[in-house]
């Protein structure tokens, strides 16, 4: 008998070796436990192999006039999504213009001792609360709130600024500009939150440190703290660009689904996300398709910039140990 | 020798401050990164606005018992599209929870240095990232081209996708803080590795899992692009003629939002308003029941 446990000479002993049945169920439940990594690691090759297979047809017979061609019609049987993928770049791009700004802005305003420690988590809880408002209430807010509200400024910069090409049509309803604002609201959170963690990540010595040079609050800020914390707010920024450009709802209603390449902010666009949400429901075979191929080059530009972004987190933490 | 201390020659510097640019630049910047944050806090105060403004006009308890409205017809409710929101959460809970937290027993208890572990934190952060509607997509062909037909365990899978990640990942973060003199304790009183979780990691973690689950639960309550293709929308009771249709469309208030807001017709229009307030409501209650139950204990 080669038992692994010292079997007690006193066999009123309250130390006994687990018998038989704890043996069976802890195995058990170890083997079930594996059972549940290995599904969660399905699930991603599962998911990647379906899309994957389903776009095959769509790739065969339409092949690269699909990602050039800029056309979409259906009873033509074009299918170009060269106009969605400028759309989705274009769109996340502004946004995280716009996101990077205030994100940063306000993980600094919330770590570098502006605030009392109360004031501060009443900002944090405000920011935590617009990542917990779904996309499809932020479209409905942007359709009735943002369009009629920044429709006089669209309209002054096109008559006054018209000459620039961002300026170039005028807002007719939905367009490229709210589409972004309400992406720039969504991914503001993700941008905050990660920042925070990167700037409270910086050891309190290094700020000390720099104070002790003479530094004001700001160069402290500015020259030690967001360059010690650089890496994490990149990742930050790389991570709100991922979900920028796989975000649906607030652009599928807010977008305009026009196909068009313009570099107006103001002219009505499209997504491959939105393009997705919009022609999948009512998608004929031939569609499907095409719409699977979309969904495969949406899934790799994300799965790019995901990666890319966690690469920098994954660095980010290590710098900090 | 000794040097004379009152003597001293250099002058005492003064104490009176001289404009310095640097210090209208501090003051230039912090203006700037005020108003930056009181910016960045209209839209959430908008948003509420909004809600409570429109969405709360409508409110009645009819809204939560009747079936959407069609074309100019007057009146209805989406009581369909919250139960259909229920089902479909509920579904996915019930398939993710369960995954998610074996994976992650196994993550943080098992094998945590483990190659299969390390490729499936990746796998789980790689999902997290995924964006919604391909997760939808995911469900079309895996469930809805199978079974042949939109149905609310088609919606379920594709949200219990999104909601997995998250689950894995803050369950693992959770039995992670389970101080290892406990465990240890267990383990020299001659524990199984079984009975350590069961009995020690598992209720010690629960509070703070419990926080994970609910939040993946307010995130798929409020996820419209995974439904839109797999359980479509549906004007009627998934309880019909005394028999449950799952296998059939499935209304939820997040597509009926959606399908509403683009209606020219002012009924619509207020219970898209009241609907999105509910759903609000819904996901913020969980929220904050999740923040109360997570309250760190140790």
């Amino acid at each position: 008998m080669n038992s692994p446990f010292v079997v007690p000479e006193n066999p009123d002993s309250a130390c006994q070796p687990p018998s038989a049945k704890d043996f069976l169920v802890d195995r058990t439940f170890r083997a079930l436990a594996r059972v549940g990594v290995v599904l969660v690691l399905g699930v991603v090759f599962a998911l990647i192999y379906e899309v994957g297979r389903k776009a095959v047809p769509g790739m065969e017979n339409h092949g690269l006039d699909v990602l050039l061609g800029s056309v979409w019609d259906v009873n033509q049987g074009k299918f170009g999504i060269l106009p969605a993928i400028w759309g989705t770049l274009y769109s996340a791009l502004i946004a995280l213009m716009i996101a990077g700004f205030f994100g940063i802005s306000m993980a600094i305003f919330l770590t570098q001792d502006f605030l009392p420690a109360q004031l501060a988590a009443v900002f944090r809880t405000i920011v935590e609360l617009l990542a917990a408002i779904p996309s499809v209430v932020y479209g409905l807010w942007g359709i009735y709130v943002v369009i009629p509200a920044i429709r006089p400024l669209t309209a002054w910069l096109h008559s006054e600024l018209g000459w620039i090409p961002f300026f170039g049509t005028s807002l007719s309803g939905p367009g490229l500009l709210p589409a972004a604002l309400v992406l720039a609201i969504m991914i503001l959170p993700t941008i905050a939150a990660v920042s925070q963690d990167a700037l409270t990540g910086v050891p309190m010595r290094t700020k000390q440190a720099a104070y002790g040079m003479g530094t004001t609050h700001w160069e402290a800020i500015l020259k030690v703290m967001v360059p010690s914390a650089a890496t994490g707010i990149f990742g930050s920024l790389v991570l709100g660009l991922g979900r920028a450009l796989g975000e649906t709802m607030a652009l599928a209603m807010l977008v305009g689904n026009a196909n068009n390449i313009s570099l107006s902010l103001f002219a009505p666009a499209n997504t491959l996300a939105a393009l997705l949400a919009l022609n999948f429901p009512e998608a004929g075979p031939n569609e499907i398709e095409v719409l699977m191929y979309a969904a495969l080059i949406l899934m790799l530009i994300t799965l790019v910039v995901n990666v890319i972004g966690s690469m920098f987190m994954f660095y980010a933490q290590r710098g900090n140990k | 020798m000794m040097r004379d201390l009152t003597s001293r020659t250099d002058p005492v510097p003064s104490l009176q401050r001289k404009f310095e640019g640097r210090a209208l630049r501090s003051l230039v910047l912090t203006t700037l990164v005020w108003g930056g944050a009181l910016l960045a806090s209209v839209p959430l105060i908008s948003v509420l606005y909004m809600l409570i403004t429109r969405g709360g006009a409508r409110l009645s308890l009819e809204v939560f018992t009747e079936l959407p409205p069609t074309g100019f017809e007057t009146g209805g409710g989406f009581g369909n599209a919250m139960a259909g929101t229920f089902v479909m959460v509920g579904i996915a809970a019930a398939i993710a929870v369960p995954v998610g937290i074996m994976a992650a027993i196994f993550l943080a208890e098992l094998g945590p240095d483990s190659k299969l572990a390390n490729a499936t934190r990746f796998a789980a952060k790689i999902l997290t990232g995924l964006p919604s509607i391909l997760a939808g997509v995911f469900a079309y062909a895996l469930v809805v081209i199978t079974t042949g037909t939109y149905s609310a365990p088609a919606g379920g899978v594709a949200l219990a996708v999104l909601m997995l990640p998250i689950v894995v990942l803050t369950a693992e973060e959770s039995m992670k803080m389970v101080p290892k003199i406990m465990k240890d304790a267990a383990y020299g009183m001659g524990c199984t590795r079984t009975q350590v979780i069961w009995k020690i990691v598992l209720p010690t973690g629960m509070p703070a899992i419990l926080t994970g689950v609910m939040l993946a639960i307010a995130r798929a309550a409020g996820e419209t692009a995974p439904l839109l293709f797999t359980a479509l929308f549906s004007n009627y009771w998934l309880y019909h003629e005394g028999n449950l249709a799952l296998m059939n469309p499935t209304a939820s208030l997040s597509v009926l939002i959606y399908n509403f807001s683009g209606m020219p017709f002012d009924n619509q229009l207020e219970l898209a308003w009241a609907a999105s307030l509910v759903l609000v409501l819904i996901v913020l209650f969980v929220n904050i029941v999740s923040r109360i139950f997570g309250k760190p204990k140790f």
